[in-house]
């Protein structure tokens, strides 16, 4: 943006002038996967030094427990320990895919960012993450377009085998049904121990063996994986 | 954290290094009379200071040491749908950015550390004067491909404020000029350890978005790669902070 130098010192000190006040946001949430879940989802509005995650950096066990079994409440308890304000499960449940949960209100109070994270299921480790977005102070409708990362934590074996604890290899469940069994698993050889983009799951098209308990033509997706769409009031 | 304290024209360090050469020859006799007569001192020019961020979003490819390019704004380092420059193409290839160096309106190339490993982040400063700040690029090569890279490609930075931060993510660019065969020999990174830069050009000879990696996992029997080799978008984040 090109701004004469005097008109945006007249911005800044017309900016400057305004106290920090509540905003009310409403957020929807959109699954734009073609075949998975999103777990319960968290919701946190918290200053500019907090994160749930952030790409590059190491998962923290609260993170990891989300992101390898959709367990929020470690996140959510931290969150509010920190003074945050929290949203837990707004869509009460899984979200199925192109499925959307709206109407969620949340008041920043004096909260300035915005986080959002959920468990993709079924996977190992993705998890659908917005980190620390700045809340715009002008009231509109914004779209943000959502990425899947890997936490980093499991290896990406696609063995659906109940494991949803942290530590635990394997993929607690397939809500839709739509898994397969006896795969003999996926060699992950990525030493990637850090929060990073997932590189996206491989699956096969058996469903009672071969490599992967996942199926390539169900569970696949492409970034973005989520549509929030948030208004400032 | 390298701090690059200046960066200098190539043709310039060229001219330079030749003074420098003609000075010692000059020293070899004894005749003072043809000593220099030393240079005042340069003038200092306020520099505006930067730190240039990257993170390697990737699961399984290490990023080549990082390329950033500051050049004139009538010039871009790539061009989607145009074939690549040959300093390009060894750096999609094989991960060599030093061709960068030579090339017609590039002012000054900086490298990074060294090979930046997934996950990790790097960080470079920069100083500049108020005259060098039209027109930054970034690359870097992801190295267990054939010709995948990433980077940002032409940033102004002059409107960016004390203090103030821009971030990027880069998408996979694919060179276009080397097949994605992904097959032994080919990759130089440690997945093949196999050939970097061939000057022949057996793609589609231009640049445009990389459609992916295959894998032997997902039934490209010749493959070196694995399942974790393959990508999304994006691969590289990238913010440059104003510190001065």
């Amino acid at each position: 943006m090109k701004l004469h130098h005097t008109t945006r010192l007249l911005i800044l000190g017309s900016m400057m002038s305004i106290p920090v006040s509540a905003a009310d946001l409403e957020i929807s949430i959109t699954n734009l996967t073609h075949g998975n879940h999103f777990t319960p989802i968290l919701i946190t509005a918290h200053d500019d030094a907090s994160h749930l995650f952030q790409a590059g950096e190491m998962a923290s066990p609260a993170l990891q427990k989300m992101a390898e079994g959709g367990a929020i409440a470690d996140l959510a308890a931290a969150a509010m320990g920190n003074n945050e304000i929290t949203v837990e499960n707004p869509a009460m449940g899984l979200l199925a895919a192109g499925a959307k949960t709206s109407a969620i209100m949340l008041d920043t109070q004096a909260m300035t960012h915005l986080s959002i994270v959920a468990m993709v299921l079924p996977t190992n480790d993705a998890f659908i993450g917005l980190d620390a977005w700045e809340i715009p102070t002008t009231p509109g409708t914004y779209t943000l377009n959502i990425n899947a990362y890997d936490a980093g934590t499991e290896a990406n074996d696609e063995i659906i085998n109940g494991g949803g604890m942290p530590g635990t290899p394997g993929i607690p469940a397939a809500p839709g049904g739509d898994g397969g069994t006896n795969g003999t698993g996926v060699m992950d050889s990525s030493s990637n121990t850090r929060v990073h983009i997932h590189p996206g799951v491989l699956g096969d098209t058996d469903t009672a063996g071969g490599m992967s308990d996942l199926d390539s033509r169900i569970h696949r997706w492409l970034n973005p994986v989520a549509r929030v769409v948030v208004v400032v009031k | 954290m390298s701090i690059i304290k200046h960066m200098t024209h190539n043709r310039l360090t060229t001219s330079m290094v030749l003074a420098t050469l003609v000075s010692l020859s000059a020293c070899s006799d004894n005749d003072n009379d043809a000593m220099d007569t030393p240079e005042p001192p340069p003038v200092p020019v306020p520099t505006q200071d930067y730190r240039v961020t990257v993170t390697n979003l990737t699961a399984n490819q290490p990023m080549s040491p990082i390329a950033l390019i500051r050049h004139q704004a009538g010039m871009t380092v790539w061009q989607t749908g145009e074939p690549a420059s040959l300093p390009l193409e060894t750096l999609a290839e094989s991960g060599d950015s030093a061709g960068f160096a030579d090339m017609e309106g590039i002012d000054a190339l900086v490298k990074g550390q060294g090979i930046l490993a997934p996950g990790m982040t790097e960080s470079i400063e920069l100083k500049l004067s108020p005259d060098e700040v039209a027109s930054i690029s970034l690359l870097t090569m992801l190295v267990n491909t054939n010709d995948a890279f990433a980077g940002v490609n032409s940033v102004s930075l002059m409107d960016l404020a004390v203090n103030a931060t821009v971030k990027f993510n880069s998408i996979a660019y694919d060179a276009g000029t080397e097949a994605n065969s992904e097959a032994k020999g080919s990759i130089p990174g440690p997945a093949d350890s196999g050939e970097g830069f061939n000057a022949a050009r057996d793609d589609v000879d231009r640049v445009h978005a990389h459609p992916g990696v295959i894998s032997a996992d997902d039934g490209l029997a010749d493959s070196v790669l694995s399942a974790s080799h393959r990508f999304d978008n994006p691969v590289l984040k990238i913010s440059v902070e104003r510190l001065k």
